[in-house]
């Protein structure tokens, strides 16, 4: 082929060029279903954060990035000075040179022919797609330039873009979101209309529905304040507190038993109640964080600091016989700073405990540099095996009736009985912490002093203790990156079903970058200069028209932006575990709104425990529980970790086996079979049924009221008639074999007022059972 | 045949690739609106396991996985040591030893007293397979197993140890291996779940299982394990509440989809179709479960190959003969888990009530696999998660003993599935402690597992926080010498 010149070299570009055309082309027809117009393009200025890092992180780093042990060639492409270096074995070669693709030996492997030397290696079973290709040719030709890693930068407060009047806007988060919705050619909804409204901040606010009379003042209230009251009385309420708890009990792992395959009962939820408490009384996020890192540390701590810092006691702890001590010590060790790691810094430090981290600049001794904060507390491996087990292996508190009358009055503690609850205490003795080669408990080497990972932010020592509580000052530091960051992204994400970064536990190189960096930190900064104020956050969110929006979608909304990152419409979430049974307790009127204490063992199916124990301990068998103790929200429903409650896990909820920052959100047929089969879903029902019986009125009066109370609005006519319709046929049928009437609404412990028709009472329990399983009922609206 | 369960997932998929490339590599660029994501589909997403195809061709279409929990003892199963008998009482030479740790059951005695098998032994097929006098049954198929005698594991008590097995990591919450296969393979069946747990529990002294053992961990739920139960309802809340039945339940989800069709119209979220869609499929799992989980029809010849017990709803028996049903029927993966192997006394008394609670109904599933011509494509795994010691835990009684755990070697079997059958593969030394001959990790044996069902190790990945894992973590070689 005489017009293609000879040189490989000069003629891949060509090559380029052809692949390119043809991968252009099958995008321009596959952006059409769902890729916004511009995306079959370059980027006019090709940015090192946004496009090329992810890149180089992803297919390059594992051999030429921080992990020291396993890098190739002595080329390290994470670190600028080093990326424009001459070439180890070739020095008249570079690895980038900026503005020529051509001489960069980076761009020449990239694209070889030949697999002996194309990079990824074929063996590493990575590769770079076409399109990867031109954008490091592109960043190349531009310059190459370098930028710190966009979570590393601390955060500063941006202007607020789009300062002209809008009337869809309600406060500066819908600038930034309205900015990038009008660049993708996209709008937002309307404000949803006033009954899916309360719903939605109820459910997200207290994770409880509103009561009719609620929903009717709210419907009447005309006045523009109507919302702003509605949001300020609901974070007010003391449900709040119990609702804000729930995903920090997910990120705290806490459980009712110790976690191991033997696997005794523990008393931790002393501590539950003080994060709801700490919720209520909106603690500061830096007060709320630094008592449970550091509580005892602090000058004369209070019983309530020592309480808070059960949070880093809630790790499993084993009871198996003929373990190790010292394997399980450092087990705990691991996983606080683990913990420490993906909650407060949403950063994989867990994978430098073996080896250098392979894509995030943090060191293996950087991570012993954490664990030694950890490492210093008075504690053992093995206390007692599942005979001997404790509620609480020390060091621990043991709290009494007069504490609790006295200063922990938030505690919910039923009888006299001494609550033992695990704490942090460090030992006079400092511990001296080693890396562990590999990782292992028994390949101790070099001593590593207190320090957590400097590429954050260094640990400068004039200002801060070697302790636990320093480090909390450090997290606390103005000028730390990531802690405002990763709160206001997680809390995001807990109204809008997905962080501002989608990753939530990792803000690292490998994590999902920001949808609206600019938002992040403006809402980050703003949090940390209003003194890490969670309630005034929140309300900042949900003030916001981006919140209040209709939740529809269309056609063009779908194909535009599938998975709404630019928040064209408001989501529908899928509720989680406990607030679907929070919403079936509540509706029916079954709800024991009491807050805090032991937690509660409400009916299971049988043989759940009892099939995979061994028969040791006192959880060998599930004894459940009766009265007031059924009708608890689903939060206080008892964890044990090794069994947890089945309906639960299976609508998603955590294991509580380490620290969870998001939970999936999945659908499955097993749900729909605990929702159609579940007795609790069926007492719920029942017990609905029979007191709308008994408040009079006709049918479909009775009908329309048991939908306001699970749906929180009026049925449409078409509604009501498909309802009213399926009622009379079953009323009939059930009045044609009442003995089947009488199976079916004999459920549930909840007693029976009153004495309603057997038919007339299973006919409604159905419809009332049908619409508890409506899709839309189980969706924030 | 439209396979629903695959369907669901496609369209799960779908969403999901639609959302991975959507926020992909690039998220947001600044000041464009360019996606780099969209163009390259990761290679996890881009491969075909999670729609259902294998990366080339599999041996085994299915695995169904005998897990002996609490570790059946090497010395008087498969691993034949004479030696131990001729040094009966004599201590453990600390060369063999060789500094191994040991759990804090033995760390502290002061001496180890070497003892032999109880149990005679005797050589067995054409292969000359050596099995213990207590395990008669998987003796008859001794041509058909593959019996390892050299897999070892870096944990030495129970929960690491399951965890290890299952998961490949003894710490974290990283997915079972069947949820792998789930992720990576689907599922056959569309009114069953991919991968079923049943649990047993034998005469012997036990250790419990965990549901961490069947977990999805980062993967999906729809691939965690389900346990099937031997009370009234096989899956959980499977049946219909009394006063209602399959009419009424019917007639329910008429009105239910026509309301969420309503919603749907209103609101045009495609998860509420899916949702409808799930309810169908719960409604088909109704009946096709209790059909499946009916033992009761089986003819006699096959009620007396697996033996009597398996009419006992929960036995282990019963168990194997439902392991085969669901496996028949297009399950990926069945798991089971039997307690009460673990012998650290009375070894002599408790052994043999063990051995005659699985050994019948072990070969009888092998058989039956194999009189059905199922074998070829179904892996059949019989083992526990760590070994015993070849020295008596506490005192050495006359007659009577019992074993610590030993990681460092000890045997399980295969059968059918690509593996080579009527091999003894592996040795160890004569004092049954240490390997001499092709060791096999954990990690070997995953990756091995996965070749046979169609899938390279290190291509089956998952990224979850920013790293791409492995059941095979970091390490794992396909081991050639296993395959047929």
């Amino acid at each position: 082929m005489p017009f293609l010149p000879k040189n490989r070299k000069v003629w891949t570009p060509y090559l380029l060029v052809i692949v390119l055309s043809m991968v252009a082309l099958i995008f321009y027809f596959r952006r059409e279903e769902h890729i916004a117009p511009a995306t079959a393009t370059l980027p006019e200025k090709v940015d090192f954060n946004y496009h090329i890092r992810p890149i180089l992180s992803d297919r390059c780093f594992k051999c030429h990035g921080p992990d020291a042990n396993k890098r190739e060639a002595g080329l390290r492409l994470d670190l600028e000075a080093n990326a424009f270096a001459a070439l180890k074995d070739d020095p008249t070669s570079f690895v980038i040179v900026r503005g020529k693709p051509e001489a960069s030996e980076l761009f020449h492997r990239i694209t070889h022919s030949d697999t002996s030397v194309l990079m990824p290696p074929p063996s590493s079973k990575l590769s770079l797609s076409p399109f990867e290709v031109s954008l490091i040719e592109k960043w190349i030709r531009q310059g190459a330039e370098y930028k710190r890693h966009w979570a590393f930068i601390p955060p500063e407060k941006p202007a607020v873009p789009l300062q002209e009047e809008d009337e869809w806007v309600q406060n500066d988060v819908d600038r930034f979101i309205l900015e990038k919705l009008r660049q993708t050619g996209l709008s937002p909804n309307d404000e949803a209309d006033k009954e899916a409204l309360l719903r939605r901040v109820s459910l997200d606010l207290t994770g409880l529905p509103p009561d009719i009379a609620t929903q009717e003042a709210f419907l009447q209230d005309a006045s523009p304040q109507a919302f702003e009251r509605m949001v300020d009385r609901l974070l007010a309420d003391f449900h709040y507190g119990e609702k804000m708890a729930v995903s920090w009990l997910d990120l705290a792992r806490y459980a009712d038993s110790h976690g191991y395959q033997d696997d005794g009962l523990r008393t931790m939820w002393p501590w539950r109640d003080w994060v709801i408490h700490a919720f209520n009384q909106n603690y500061g996020y830096n007060k709320f964080v630094l008592w449970q890192l550091a509580g005892d540390l602090l000058p004369n701590p209070t019983q309530e600091m020592m309480l808070a810092t059960g949070f880093n006691r809630n790790h499993k702890i084993t009871q198996e016989g003929g373990v190790i001590d010292e394997e399980y010590r450092i087990e705990y060790v691991t996983d606080r700073t683990n913990t420490f790691g993906k909650a407060f810094l949403a950063m994989t430090l867990e994978c430098a405990k073996c080896h250098d981290h392979k894509y995030d600049p943090v060191s293996q001794r950087d991570y012993y540099g954490t664990f030694a904060f950890f490492n210093q507390v008075n504690e053992k491996g093995l206390v007692g095996t599942i005979g001997l087990a404790s509620p609480g292996d020390p060091p621990n508190m043991h709290i009494t009736t007069q504490d609790v009358k006295t200063v922990l009055r938030f505690i919910n503690k039923p009888d006299t009985a001494p609550v033992i609850a695990m704490v942090m205490r460090d030992s006079s003795l400092k511990r001296v912490t080693r890396l562990l080669k590999r990782g292992v408990y028994d390949q101790p080497t070099d001593t590593v002093d207190m320090s957590p990972p400097a590429a954050i932010l260094p640990f400068d020592t004039t200002r801060y203790r070697k302790d636990r509580l320093g480090l909390a000052h450090w997290l606390f530091d103005k000028r730390h990156p990531l802690t405002a960051r990763v709160f206001v992204n997680r809390l995001w994400a807990e109204f809008f079903g997905k962080g501002l970064v989608k990753s939530a536990g990792d803000f690292g190189m490998q994590g999902e970058l920001p949808t609206h960096p600019e938002l992040l930190d403006w809402l980050a900064a703003d949090f940390r200069d209003n003194g890490w104020n969670v309630k005034r956050l929140v309300k900042q969110l949900v003030m916001s028209a981006t919140y209040r929006q209709s939740s529809s979608q269309d056609e063009r909304k779908q194909r535009l932006d599938p998975e709404n990152r630019y928040y064209s419409h408001a989501p529908r979430i899928r509720l989680g575990a406990e607030f679907l049974r929070d919403q079936l307790l509540s509706s029916s009127g079954m709800l024991v709104p009491v807050i805090g204490g032991p937690s509660v063992k409400p009916y299971q199916p049988a043989g759940i425990w009892e099939s995979t124990t061994s028969g040791r301990g006192e959880l060998a068998r599930f004894v459940q529980d009766h009265g007031e103790k059924l009708y608890r929200r689903g939060m206080y429903t008892f964890i044990k970790r090794t069994a947890p409650p089945p309906s639960m896990l299976i609508y998603d909820a955590s294991n509580r086996d380490q620290c969870e920052v998001a939970r999936q959100r999945t659908n499955t047929p097993l749900q729909a079979l605990v929702m159609l089969n579940d007795p609790q879903v069926l007492e719920a029902s029942r017990v609905l049924a029979q007191r709308l019986i008994r408040e009079g009125g006709d049918d479909a009066g009775r009908i329309q009221s048991a939908f306001r109370r699970i749906l929180c609005r009026k049925a449409s006519d078409k509604e009501s008639s498909v309802l009213t319709t399926y009622h009379a046929r079953e009323l009939k049928r059930f009045q044609s074999d009442r003995r089947r009437a009488a199976a079916y609404v004999n459920v549930g412990e909840f007693p029976l007022e009153g004495r309603p028709d057997v038919a007339e009472h299973a006919a409604l329990m159905q419809v009332i059972h049908m619409l508890y399983n409506l899709e839309e009922t189980s969706v924030k609206p | 045949m439209m396979n629903e369960f695959n369907k669901f997932r496609l369209n799960y998929t779908r969403r999901h690739f639609l959302t991975r490339a959507g926020l992909g590599i690039g998220g947001m660029a600044l000041g464009s609106l360019l996606v780099p994501g969209a163009f390259g589909v990761k290679d996890e997403e881009a491969l075909a396991p999670v729609l259902g195809i294998p990366q080339f061709a599999p041996k085994a279409k299915r695995i169904i996985y005998l897990f002996q929990n609490g570790a059946p003892s090497q010395l008087e199963t498969f691993d034949y040591k004479p030696l131990l008998n001729e040094m009966i009482g004599q201590d453990l030479p600390a060369s063999i030893r060789n500094g191994q740790r040991l759990t804090g059951m033995t760390a502290n005695q002061d001496k180890f007293p070497l003892v032999g098998s109880a149990f005679e032994f005797k050589q067995h097929g054409q292969a000359g397979t050596w099995v213990s006098s207590m395990f008669p049954h998987i003796a008859s198929i001794a041509d058909d197993i593959c019996v390892i005698k050299t897999i070892h594991t870096d944990a030495i008590n129970h929960d690491p140890a399951l965890t290890f097995f299952q998961t490949g990591a003894q710490q974290g919450n990283r997915p079972s291996m069947g949820a792998w296969m789930s992720y990576g393979l689907g599922s056959e069946n569309k009114n069953l779940p991919s991968y079923c747990v049943l649990l047993s529990r034998g005469r012997g002294n036990g250790q419990g299982v965990y549901s961490k053992l069947w977990t999805n961990g980062f993967l999906d739920s729809v691939h965690q394990g389900v346990v099937f139960s031997s009370g009234e309802d096989p899956v959980l809340y499977l049946g219909n509440p009394a006063g209602q039945d399959r009419n009424s339940r019917r007639e329910m989800l008429d009105q239910l989809s026509q309301l969420n069709a309503l919603s749907f119209e209103q609101f045009g979220d495609p998860e509420i179709q899916s949702r409808i869609q799930q309810y169908e499929m719960s409604y088909r799992m109704q009946t096709a479960v209790p059909e499946l989980t009916d033992l009761s029809k089986e003819p006699d010849h096959i009620v007396r190959m697996y033996g009597a017990d398996c009419l006992v709803p929960g036995t282990y028996a019963a168990n194997c003969l439902l392991a085969r049903k669901l496996s028949e029927a297009g399950v990926r993966f069945v798991q089971l888990y039997h307690q009460g192997w673990d012998q650290h006394g009375n070894l002599v008394g408790e052994m043999p009530l063990q051995a005659q609670d699985v050994d019948r109904a072990s070969a009888a599933l092998v058989k039956d696999l194999k009189q059905r011509g199922l074998l070829d494509e179904t892996l059949v795994i019989w083992g526990g998660e760590f070994g015993r010691t070849n020295y008596c835990q506490g005192k050495l009684a006359k007659e009577n003993y019992g074993r610590d755990h030993h990681p460092k070697c000890f045997s399980i079997w295969m059968a059918g599935g690509g593996i080579r059958p009527g091999i003894s593969y592996g040795e160890t030394d004569e004092f049954g402690y240490n390997i001499v001959k092709d060791p096999v990790s954990v990690h070997d044996f995953h990756a091995t597992i996965l070749h046979l069902m169609g899938m390279d190790h290190e291509r089956l990945t998952y990224r979850h926080l920013g790293r791409r894992y492995r059941l095979t973590d970091v390490e794992g070689e396909l081991l050639k010498g296993l395959l047929a």
